[in-house]
């Protein structure tokens, strides 16, 4: 039964620097050594719902039944750009402000 | 008047009696500044705005069914009024530019917010020691946890500060910290209340509720939030009971389900089990039916909890990047790199760990073998439940496995902090509504500390659970118990 295959190895440092790349996050190598461990044994812990018998069970993501709901495409009254971008920690006129991203920035 | 330890009925019979808003107000302000350095409850008190809203109430003639009733909300409830931080340096300058649902209903009725308070950061946590902005207190011990992630509003009705405070619960967030300070905690079943403005943690699974010094209190504030928003789509369309607020009424032929699997063999203090047994004896005694159930898939609630929860939360809490609102690197001149060092600036450590939890079980690999294997467990959780309920009304068991723990004790082990919700995560997971009343007292170090006892009910049946959580209310007067505050002075 595929579903209760082991979870493999249980996470290493250079999984967890992979880890938070993936969640944009930048923590020291102190860090990430507190995390691994951490990490480590809650993996080790959560590995028990391996030992539970789910064939057949359809996932349940949500918790009570619910069906897409639809509304009329309608304008209506938003935020002005001056409230949407009141909280903006830097701004260039009506727009938020990034690093550069293609050329020179280098970015993604 | 008084307003220490008032419920909202004595409240608004003193405004009924001539009190004004803004005099309750006032007093509600001067017991905070008074107890709460001590406590630390409020991330931000919001007086001048509670003032100028309290005379408003008086100059209007409001009439609305909290019409000048001082209240508290939860620090990650968007309001107008001061900060939203959700208790993070990530969001410790953001202002709201709109009101979350949930407090608006309670505005409209007539309630007067007073503050924000304090919280574990963006709700992760079981004690509140996860605040970027210092701890809360256990008003029954301050050297003690008050319990979390909504430890702050529990502590404030705890304190009596304020008669009503909001909470969010995603495992367990209202009810705990509830059990922990003596005090009512409702959480609704999912949908019953819009999620319209909660910052959301987990959203499968965040529901808001009150916390209050009784019963009759809960129904009111639900009575007023609860109801189809259109602004949240997995908000319920079904009708709220119109007699939600007539907690005495008879709840009918009572059966009431003891799973056996919560009383783990030597998992609770001796004074939980004991507060249990005297909440099952308050229904025997009021003809109930009392029966075991079973609910085989209870030990995999943890587990379960902690991989759905996360999985959510790393991708919910993807929004802050340094850019739109929140925190901001300085100095950083690679789009990324202001990506990763906002967050890791403005996230505190169980956030940035949830995070990355929540990534590594939704990743190439590990989806199948935990993220898609949580999602199934969480069915069978489920059905142990509708299997329960073909047999009985409501469920009684414990709300957390002992009273407070000491500030620190659990601190360094997320996963022994994790097991603190062992009692709570089903119910969330299953999106039932779930009630925690206390239940009694343990001695611990001479110094009564509260338990409380759990009540979990059918989908959408809160109307009974909550006549039934006045069954045991009635049985026993915890609630007019109150914390010895004198000693707080030296606490701090």
């Amino acid at each position: 039964m595929s579903d209760s295959a082991q979870p493999g190895p249980r996470i290493t440092e250079d999984q967890v620097r992979h880890v938070a790349k993936l969640a944009r996050l930048h923590p020291t190598d102190a860090q990430v050594g507190h995390f691994a461990h951490q990490l480590d044994a809650i993996l080790d812990y959560v590995a028990k719902l391996s030992g539970v018998d789910v064939e057949g069970v359809e996932p349940m993501p949500h918790a009570i039944d619910t069906v897409n709901v639809w509304r009329e495409d309608e304008p209506a009254p938003g935020l002005s750009p001056e409230t949407a971008l009141g909280n903006a920690p830097q701004r260039d006129g009506e727009f938020f402000a990034t690093p550069k991203v293609l050329g020179d920035g280098g970015g993604a | 008047m008084d307003v220490a330890f008032a419920t909202i009925a004595q409240l608004k019979q003193a405004l009924a009696d001539g009190a004004t808003a803004e005099s309750l107000a006032r007093a509600t302000l001067e017991r905070i500044a008074a107890i709460d350095p001590a406590l630390g409850a409020f991330r931000e008190v919001i007086g001048d705005a509670a003032i100028a809203r309290a005379k408003s109430i008086d100059g209007d003639g409001a009439s609305g069914p909290l019409a000048g009733v001082p209240i508290a909300i939860k620090d990650c409830m968007c309001h107008v009024e001061g900060t939203t931080a959700c208790s993070s340096k990530m969001l410790e300058h953001y202002r709201s530019p709109f009101t979350a649902t949930a407090v608006e209903r309670l505005e409209a009725a007539g309630a007067v917010v007073v503050g924000k308070t304090a919280m574990d950061e963006f709700a992760m946590g079981s004690s509140c020691e996860n605040c970027a902005f210092g701890v809360t207190r256990n008003p029954w011990d301050a050297s003690r946890v008050p319990g979390g992630s909504s430890g702050g509003s529990a502590c404030a009705v705890g304190a009596g500060m304020v008669a009503a405070a909001l909470g969010s619960d995603t495992g367990g967030s209202i009810r705990q910290p509830a059990s922990l300070c003596g005090v009512v905690g409702l959480k609704p079943t999912y949908g019953r209340i819009s999620r319209w403005g909660l910052v959301a943690f987990a959203s499968s699974l965040d529901q808001i509720g009150p916390f209050t010094r009784t019963v009759e209190d809960a129904a009111l504030l639900s009575s007023v939030m609860f109801g189809k928003d259109p602004l949240d789509a997995t908000s319920a369309d079904l009708p709220v009971d119109g007699d939600l607020t007539d907690v005495d009424r008879d709840p009918g032929p009572m059966r009431i389900g003891l799973p056996k699997q919560y009383r783990l063999e030597g998992a609770n203090d001796p004074a939980v089990d004991e507060a249990v047994e005297r909440a099952q004896k308050a229904f025997e005694a009021a003809g109930a039916e009392v029966v075991e159930v079973d609910l085989p898939h209870t030990e995999y609630g943890i587990a379960t909890y902690y991989v759905v929860a996360t999985a959510e939360a790393s991708s919910n809490l993807a929004r802050f990047d340094g850019v739109h609102y929140g925190h901001r690197s300085p100095g950083v001149d690679d789009l990324v790199e202001l990506y990763s060092k906002s967050r890791s600036e403005g996230f505190g450590e169980e956030v940035q760990r949830r995070i990355m939890l929540g990534t590594y079980v939704l990743s190439a690999g590990y989806y199948d073998a935990y993220y898609n294997r949580a999602l199934k467990v969480r069915r069978l959780i489920r059905g142990d439940f509708d299997a329960a309920f073909d047999a009985v009304d409501a469920i009684l068991c414990p709300t957390a496995t002992g009273p407070a723990f000491e500030i620190g004790a659990k601190t360094d082990d997320p996963l022994a902090m994790y097991l603190n919700d062992v009692y709570t995560v089903p119910a969330s997971l299953a999106g039932l509504p779930a009630v925690s009343l206390p239940g009694g007292f343990a001695q611990v170090d001479g110094k009564p500390l509260p338990v409380g006892v759990q009540l979990i009910g059918k989908a959408f049946d809160e109307a009974r659970l909550l006549r039934l959580a006045r069954v045991v209310e009635r049985s026993a007067d915890h609630a007019s118990a109150r914390p010895d505050l004198g000693a707080l002075a030296g606490a701090g």
